[in-house]
């Protein structure tokens, strides 16, 4: 508006608005000043960071992650040791993270879906359970959800000369849980091949389901041949191959279980508590998106004839995912980033790792600036494969 | 017109219907509610059994068998461990959060000293009580002196040094001290600055759009641990040799641009939801940048995003007990330094004092979530019709 004025007054050759008010001036004015504020600031720091990065005698740069570690990780997903350089260790903080984000996801997911549905039960007894469930887990930090895990109930299992004695060869004991340790035989790679061609060949069963459907109207059972295709595959290679499998089991010793796989109590209690936690706000979000669907199409659905589980599945549910997912992604970002807490129980995930190698080395920027970057790039990629799976699943409006 | 001989005219009278199910009393509820349907009943008997199965225990161990009297470990141990308690005994240690309760209020602040904290709580009750409560007038005034005067005297209550008080350092506060301190500070400082920043967001001008954009997007992407860890470490690095700088301040630095970036986002989504013709209207008045803002946008903004502020709010009081990780002694790394302390050390303590922990962090979110709710419904003047 004011833009207007002045033009108006530039036409008579006698501007009456001064520069000051000059609402493009001022925004230059502005930027400039704020840039040169920001650049007189970041030399400030950074001229003051290499000062006293000289005083400390510590050389700045990448080169320490070709160092020897000399420190040792309790659960590590790849060969580790503590000759094995820095950079390895940080490798092995990411994949850490990355495993217990994954897995952590994976059954908050479906907690978080059951109690959401729980809570919009007609049956009034699982609905307020529900509902405690949701505002306990939500109102307290997660950081005490895990100590709970870690110190209240996993410490209190049984030292390892009392292991409870679990079907399968398990023990469980406050060192966590012992289970045999399968030893695949010759050609086992091929049961993963098989697994890999089973959901390959799913995907496109899907596909061409898909466009029968849109062609015919006639609906294939994609599912069941799918979960048939995935299980029966392997399983048939696996008998095929002569079932190349033996199981490397765990002995009770005096001390101490020799042989298997052991899971660290820490990874469980982490596991554990990002789930019961985030399952909580997924609960809330599923509740919210299913009650997001206007009571007219399931109405409409009825009248037309559908089942209530075919009107929930084909109805309800797509579209409730459109108001699920962008809330979910950042529930899924949320416990990645969370997964960082494990460093208060000493599981060594990236920050854990990261600040081992902190202490020792005193290169505190170069470590910093590798959590930035790998959670950064950690939440862009899921921000992208969910914003794709969104788009995917929007409305597609005339 | 009518023809009473048609076929579908009913001569006889009915049997009278059996009188509906009644919804109403107690037995009618449980069975439209509970027991409406097989899947129903299946599910309300296995809740039942649930609920049967841990009900009794927890309380058993919460409350029947719990120790709540005793100045020392023996108590809460049984025999065997070297305390009082018979062979095969589980239950709540009490006694031990009733031994330590002041402490993990004031951590290791000065035993003679501890009125001062003390005081400093009822000022902020006191002060805080009018600001919650609409109907108490002198809004304006009241919030200046919470949010300007009440922490400055804090400070030099706390800190001392001044007028004859004893100077206590900040490595000796602790307890849930630290943790309100850390969430009042963090909610006064981020509440303005993620206005900024949402503001910023929303400029027309690349160079502070840009930079709103990048901090923003950096900070929500990364733990608040990394950021902590920031502070903690690299803020001494950037200070001119010879500075330092507290580590309660750091910790404070830390929360405060963290919540911040997050309370952008929330407001940003207020103010988007504000229509144009506001914006516009305030133009057309003659309205100033900032007036336009402060009197037009923001206040209709921010009663929109209430419920968002307001779990923003949460989540920063839970984020504080993050600041155990950089060794800070918080309620939450009070509460489990106690319970290492080998006057306490049974098997049962961790338990009991993290369920304490929990009860307090509880109580604080939930209360702020329900206020939260009421604020919603008095400020929601509008848009009823």
């Amino acid at each position: 508006m004011t833009d207007h004025a002045i033009r108006v007054s530039s036409h008579k050759g006698e501007p009456r608005v001064s520069p000051i008010y000059d609402p493009k001036v001022r925004s230059i004015f502005f930027q400039i000043l704020t840039a040169v504020i920001v650049v007189l600031v970041t030399w400030s720091i950074s001229h003051n960071v290499s000062v006293n990065l000289a005083r400390a005698n510590i050389a700045s740069g990448y080169s320490f992650l070709a160092g020897r570690s000399g420190f040792d990780i309790g659960f590590a997903m790849i060969s580790y040791s503590s000759d094995s350089t820095y950079g390895d260790a940080l490798l092995v903080g990411l994949i850490n993270t990355i495993l217990v984000a994954i897995t952590g996801i994976f059954t908050a997911t479906i907690i978080g879906f059951m109690i959401g549905i729980g809570r919009l039960s007609r049956n009034w007894l699982i609905a307020k359970l529900c509902t405690v469930y949701v505002e306990v887990f939500r109102n307290i930090p997660p950081l005490l959800v895990i100590f709970f895990w870690y110190s209240g109930v996993l410490s209190s299992l049984p030292q390892v000369r009392d292991s409870l004695n679990l079907p399968f060869s398990m023990f469980l004991n406050n060192r966590g849980l012992a289970f045999p340790k399968p030893l695949w035989g010759d050609g086992a790679y091929l049961i993963l091949v098989a697994f890999l061609v089973a959901v390959i060949a799913t995907l496109a069963i899907a596909m061409w389901a898909k466009q029968r459907q849109m062609r015919t109207g006639k609906q294939f059972h994609t599912i069941w041949a799918g979960a048939g295709l995935i299980v029966g595959l392997p399983l048939l290679t696996f008998l095929a191959l002569g079932a190349p499998l033996s199981f490397d089991y765990p002995i009770a010793g005096r001390f101490n279980l020799s042989g298997g796989s052991v899971i660290a109590p820490e990874f469980v209690a982490l596991y554990l508590a990002l789930s019961f936690y985030t399952a909580a706000f997924i609960a809330e979000i599923i509740r919210a998106g299913i009650r997001g669907v206007a009571k007219g199409q399931s109405e409409a659905s009825f009248a037309l004839g559908l089942q209530p589980s075919t009107t929930t599945r084909l109805v309800v549910i797509p579209q409730a995912m459109r108001i699920i997912i962008p809330p979910l992604t950042s529930q899924y970002l949320n416990l990645t980033k969370n997964s960082s807490l494990g460093v208060a129980i000493g599981f060594p995930e990236l920050v854990s790792t990261g600040g081992t190698t902190m202490n020792q080395t005193g290169q505190a920027v170069e470590v910093i600036s590798i959590w930035l970057v790998v959670y950064l790039t950690i939440s862009i990629v899921t921000s992208l494969f969910m914003n794709w799976f969104n788009a995917k699943m929007a409305l597609v409006e005339r | 017109m009518v023809d009473a001989n048609a076929s579908y005219v009913r001569r006889e009278m009915l049997p009278a219907q059996p009188a509906p199910i009644a919804t109403s009393n107690v037995v009618g509820w449980i069975r439209v509610n509970l027991l409406a349907t097989p899947k129903d009943i299946v599910l309300t008997i296995l809740a039942l059994a649930a609920l049967a199965a841990v009900v009794p225990p927890a309380l058993n161990w919460l409350f029947i068998q719990a120790s709540w009297f005793g100045s020392d470990r023996s108590v809460c141990a049984t025999v065997v461990q070297g305390g009082i308690q018979p062979d095969g005994w589980k239950g709540a240690c009490w006694a031990f959060v009733k031994d330590r309760f002041v402490q993990f209020i004031f951590g290791r602040f000065p035993l003679d000293e501890r009125w001062r904290p003390t005081l400093v709580i009822i000022m902020l009750i006191a002060l805080l009580a009018p600001m919650l409560i609409p109907k108490v007038p002198r809004k304006g005034l009241n919030a200046l002196v919470l949010f300007i005067v009440f922490p400055i005297v804090a400070f030099f209550l706390l800190h001392g040094n001044v007028f004859g008080l004893e100077r206590v350092e900040t490595p000796l506060w602790g307890g849930l001290m630290v943790t309100l301190i850390l969430s009042f500070i963090g909610i006064g400082v981020s509440f303005p600055l993620g206005i900024l920043l949402a503001l910023g967001r929303r400029s027309k001008m690349p160079v502070i759009k840009t930079l709103c954009v990048t901090f923003i997007e950096v900070i929500r992407g990364v733990p608040l641990i990394t950021v902590l860890f920031m502070a903690n470490v690299m803020l001494p690095l950037f200070l001119p040799v010879g500075w330092t700088i507290d580590n309660l301040l750091r910790a404070l630095v830390a929360v405060a641009l963290f919540t911040s970036a997050y309370m952008a986002e929330v407001i940003r989504g207020g103010l988007q939801a504000i229509p144009k013709g506001q914006s516009e209207g305030a133009d057309s008045l003659g309205l100033g940048y900032w007036q336009k803002m402060r009197l037009i946008v923001l206040p209709q903004a921010i009663k929109l995003v209430i419920p968002g502020i307001v779990n923003t709010f949460i989540g920063l009081f839970k984020d504080t007990s993050l600041v155990s990780i950089i060794g800070m002694f918080d309620f939450l790394n009070i509460v489990r330094l106690n319970f290492t302390d080998t006057t306490w050390i049974t098997p049962v303590t961790p338990i009991t004092g993290l369920i304490f922990a929990g009860f307090i962090y509880w109580l604080f979110c939930f209360s702020m979530s329900r206020y939260s709710a009421f604020m919603e419904r008095h400020l929601d003047t509008a848009h009823k019709r």
